[in-house]
This record gives C-alpha cells, sequence and structure tokens, in this order.
C-alpha cells in the first residue's frame, strides 16, 4: 500500500472510486430449484464479497435476501458458496477470489435453501444438540471456581477447537455430510471434542455415545476439506481422529 | 445395527487394512524377486506347493481381504447406492464369507493341489 499522501494525489485516490472494469457477479435467486442472475457491480479497493452482495441489495436488486451481522468474522453468518467454494464473505477480499473479475455467489451446500443465499441453519444446529454439544458440569455457583492450568494436554486440546464461530464453512465443504446426511458433520464433532476434553464435564459417556458409528466420528474420511476450508484455522479431522480413539477404547472396555 | 458394533466393524477395517499393508509388501516384494528370470506357473508352484508358510501366509492374506474388503463396500453402498438398510449388511457378510471360501480354496490350489 502506498503512503496515504500518495494515494490521494494518484487518479483512482478514493477507496470508493471504481476500478475499471466492474465485476461480472452471478447470484443465486430463489430456492432449491433457483437460478443464477447476472449483476454488474463497480470494483472498489479492500472490497469484500460482502461488500458486493450488500452493493447489489441496496443498489440494483432489495428483494436479494441474504444474511449477515458483525461484518469483522466473529459471528459466523455470512458464509456462503463463492466460486464454488464455502467461505466467509466479510473477510474474503474479492481480490483473493476473482481474478478475472468473475463472481459465483451461492448459498451453502448441505444445508436448505430458504432464499438467495440464506440457508436454514437449523440442521446444522441440530446436529450439536445431537452430538450432545452441552456442557454439563456437576457444580453449582457455590462451588469454588475449577482450576484448569492452560498447560495441561486437556486445555490445549479444548484450546485447538474452541475458538468455532459456527459459520458452516466446515459443513457446507463435507463429501461425507452429502453423500450421508445423517452425518453430524465437522462443527458438530469438533464441539463434541472440546467438551470431551473439558475436565469439569460430566457427560462422557452419553455423549461418546452420541458421535460413535455410521452417523457419527467413524463415518469421517478424513478428506480434510473441513480443516482446510475453517476460516479460523481450526482442523476438526484432527478433534475426529481424537474422537475415534475415545469412542474405540469406550466400545473396547464395554462402556459404549 | 448397534453402535458398539459400527464401531468394532471401523476398527476391523483399520487393523485388517495394516496386516494387508504388510502382506501386500511381501507378496510384492516376492513378485519382483520372483520376475528376474521370467514367470512361469512351474516356478510359483515350486515355491508354494507342500509349503505351510505360504500357506499360512496366503491364508492371512485372504482372511484380511474377507474383513477389509466388505467392511469398506459397506460405506461405498451407503453414500453412493443410499444402501443402508438390514438387508445391506446380510449381503455383505454373504460376499466377506465369498470371499474368504474363494480365497482359500485358492491357497489350497497352490498349496496341495
Amino acid at each position: 500500500m502506498n503512503h496515504p499522501a500518495e494515494r490521494a494525489a494518484a487518479p483512482h485516490a478514493s477507496p470508493l472510486t471504481p476500478h475499471a472494469p466492474a465485476l461480472r457477479v452471478r447470484i443465486w435467486r430463489g430456492g432449491a430449484d433457483g437460478a443464477y442472475q447476472t449483476f454488474e457491480v463497480p470494483r472498489l479497493e479492500s472490497q469484500t464479497v460482502l461488500d458486493v452482495v450488500t452493493y447489489v441489495q441496496r443498489m440494483l436488486d432489495p428483494t436479494l435476501a441474504y444474511r449477515f451481522a458483525c461484518r469483522v468474522g466473529m459471528c459466523g453468518s455470512c458464509a456462503m458458496t463463492v466460486n464454488g467454494r464455502a467461505m466467509w464473505t466479510c473477510r474474503t477480499h474479492v481480490a483473493k477470489v476473482a481474478a478475472d473479475g468473475e463472481l459465483e455467489i451461492g448459498p451453502l451446500n448441505n444445508l436448505p435453501v430458504v432464499r438467495d443465499l440464506v440457508t436454514d441453519m437449523a440442521p446444522f444446529f441440530d446436529k450439536w444438540a445431537r452430538a450432545q454439544g452441552q456442557f454439563k458440569g456437576d457444580t453449582t455457583r457455590k462451588d469454588d471456581f475449577a482450576r484448569v492450568e492452560p498447560s495441561t494436554p486437556e486445555r490445549q486440546r479444548v484450546d485447538a477447537g474452541i475458538e468455532c464461530i459456527g459459520c458452516g464453512v466446515c459443513y457446507a465443504s463435507c463429501d461425507v455430510v452429502t453423500w450421508n446426511p445423517d452425518y453430524l458433520g465437522p462443527a458438530a464433532l469438533n464441539r463434541a471434542w472440546t467438551l470431551v476434553n473439558d475436565v469439569r464435564d460430566r457427560a462422557q459417556s452419553a455423549r461418546l455415545a452420541a458421535v460413535a458409528g455410521d452417523a457419527g466420528c467413524h463415518a469421517c474420511h478424513t478428506h480434510m476439506t473441513c480443516s482446510e476450508r475453517c476460516p479460523k484455522g481450526i482442523e476438526p479431522t484432527a478433534g475426529i481422529a481424537g474422537l475415534k480413539r475415545r469412542v474405540l477404547g469406550a466400545a473396547l472396555k464395554g462402556e459404549l | 445395527m448397534k453402535a458398539r458394533m459400527q464401531v468394532l466393524l471401523w476398527a476391523a477395517q483399520r487393523a485388517s487394512a495394516v496386516v494387508l499393508a504388510a502382506l501386500v509388501f511381501v507378496h510384492l516384494a516376492v513378485i519382483i524377486y520372483a520376475v528376474r528370470n521370467g514367470l512361469t506357473a512351474g516356478e510359483i508352484l515350486g515355491r508354494t506347493r507342500g509349503s505351510v508358510a505360504w500357506a499360512m501366509f496366503y491364508g492371512l492374506f485372504v482372511t484380511a481381504v474377507a474383513i477389509h474388503a466388505p467392511i469398506g463396500l459397506r460405506a461405498v453402498l451407503a453414500e453412493w447406492a443410499d444402501w443402508r438398510t438390514p438387508g445391506r449388511d446380510r449381503a455383505l457378510v454373504l460376499f466377506g464369507l465369498l470371499l474368504f471360501a474363494r480365497g482359500l480354496r485358492a491357497v489350497w490350489a497352490v498349496t496341495y493341489a
């Protein structure tokens, strides 16, 4: 990036000045049997894919449905399929995904399409519940704080997976979810893995039973697309491998 | 099928894969060694006929295949053919038994026939 003073003197100085040529953007319209509609959107400096979608809705077609909230990569609301890959749109710069000036933006795969770019996330989060993704302790507010050393292996395994924002990118990218709709998917299993390693949790047997078998961690083929595409750099595949080992241990001991 | 059985099938497929990896390595090494002067049925049978060691080697090979292949096909049939019923599992048990029987018959043929 140039010095601000140099930028101000340059012909295309303002970040609001459109670069030529404009972006050619194909956006999914309608439900599952909808179709792509093409829009021309001005190319701007430091433009994100979410900026593009917002421009279309505010300037070209106010009926376009899409979902976002924080715009800074924290809420997990704005994930879409961009040029064939699921990604968060608020922190994806157009420059990184539209080298030839073309964008194809669709709803996330593996989830029911409500309308346009909005998917129904209920099946995704229902699977978190099915994977026993809730913390279940046995202390009350009258008890002292639990002390968990940051250096312990359990806590470090929790740290590796705890920053999930529930965006659904991994779930939409997982071939096994496509082939096996009952499969819990990477995010729910990653959540279960963080709780399996939570030394305060008291529902471990039920959780291991919930994530076992054909619809659980053992269905994972270790394609690692979830780990490749997670915008937070989490590796659900590693957690799923950990769950496979834990569940096998429980099965061999007759605890499953 | 109960989750515990599904987990044990998963483990059996991984364990049989470990066995197969070692056996396939030996199998390929012997092929490379055996073809150095050309490959003839007589040479192969000369090595295997009456050999308890080779019979045990390929007997284990056949057993591992008969475990490994049906479990793998179980996932393939579920994911690509959407066949997840108990009928699938019964068909695969028969398929595994067929592999086992035909494989052992071949081992017997090169050892004692």
